[in-house]
């Protein structure tokens, strides 16, 4: 891609990434008293990582059994507490051995 | 103020070995969509973001206008704004206006999530020490998988393709057990999010909407059906 054109698009890109992350961080200034509202902020997080997650993981990969099993791996390592890279680590390799006994059972 | 630094650094490491993966992903893609490897690597130290990134790349491969890839990232990244909005309750004097610019770049998923589950209040040394570890990460994995991806086989690529989401089940499932209110609040997100994937005409918004939509409603739900206690942290 040209330099010129690559440009734009990366300036664009990054500006408007952001200015939605900062502007809130840097001018939001003080304590919250609703009480619904904070509660409402502390739950987001965990709402847009369920959202983000579930149906994707299981487009993911290659096929959807691996996807499954990747996500039943994640899940139960998770609740055991495991670390973020523990978990990640494990999903991973976990989508490649059940494509692997795939691949020979075909 | 250099020990919060450090620890910040150090809380970062596990964010930036599971970036290692994804900006992996993100660096072999973006060449093989036809961009140089320093192309991808300028995106990932500038954005420093997931799924804002991936839109970004497929709108540069169609040529798309700039007004799109404008809209794409406003839709895509709008939840950080939610997060941003979050984590201003949780820092401590220490942030001022100049170091919340500054660490506001920093504002991703994963160092939201750690940043917002310290039960104390964040200064801002530990902020920029967690930012740090987790953005040399991001752009390591990005020049990696930009200059040797082609190299990985076709099993790899979709091995690694599912870390992320590794990440994102290793930060919602732990407090689940806690509190009956943050698996409310995670189911209603997965279902709405099935529903705007699979039901005719919910199918029809774009990805980065569809998010915005779920997260305000089941963090919605939640805050009406479990408010915090006033007058001590939520213990998630």
């Amino acid at each position: 891609m040209s330099s010129l054109v690559f440009f734009k698009y990366l300036v664009v890109m990054a500006l408007v990434t952001y200015l939605i992350r900062a502007v809130p961080f840097a001018m939001f200034n003080r304590k919250i008293k609703s009480r619904f509202v904070r509660s409402f902020l502390e739950y987001v997080p965990f709402a847009v990582l369920s959202a983000m997650t579930i149906p994707d993981i299981f487009f993911a990969t290659d096929m959807l059994l691996s996807s499954v099993v990747a996500l039943l791996v994640a899940v139960a390592l998770a609740y055991k507490e495991k670390s973020l890279l523990t978990v990640a680590v494990f999903s991973c390799v976990s989508v490649y051995v059940t494509e692997f006994i795939a691949s020979i059972l075909k | 103020m250099l020990s919060k630094f450090l620890k910040g650094l150090r809380d970062g490491i596990p964010i930036a070995l599971g970036y290692l993966s994804v900006s992996f992903t993100f660096g072999m893609k973006a060449v093989a969509d036809g961009l140089y490897w320093w192309q991808a690597l300028l995106i990932s130290m500038t954005n420093l973001t997931s799924a804002g990134q991936f839109a970004g790349l497929s709108v540069m491969a169609a040529s798309g206008p700039l007004v799109e890839i404008a809209l794409t990232q406003l839709v895509i990244n709008m939840r950080y704004a939610l997060m941003s909005l979050s984590l201003t309750q949780k820092v401590d004097k220490s942030f001022s206006r100049l170091k919340r610019w500054l660490c506001g770049f920093g504002m991703t998923d994963e160092i939201f999530a750690v940043a917002s589950g310290k039960l104390h209040s964040v200064t801002a040394s530990y902020m920029a020490g967690l930012i740090v570890t987790p953005f040399i990460g991001w752009s390591t994995g990005t020049l990696l998988g930009a200059v040797a991806g082609n190299v990985l086989p076709a099993a790899v690529q979709s091995a690694l393709s599912v870390a992320i989401y590794g990440m994102f089940i290793a930060i919602f499932v732990p407090p689940m057990k806690k509190t009956r209110a943050v698996t409310v609040v995670v189911a209603i997100g997965a279902l709405m999010s099935c529903a705007f994937r699979f039901l005719p005409v919910l199918n029809s918004v774009s990805a980065g909407f569809s998010i915005i939509i779920c997260a305000v409603a089941a963090a919605g739900v939640g805050a009406w059906l479990f408010p915090i206690d006033d007058g001590k942290e939520a213990q998630v």
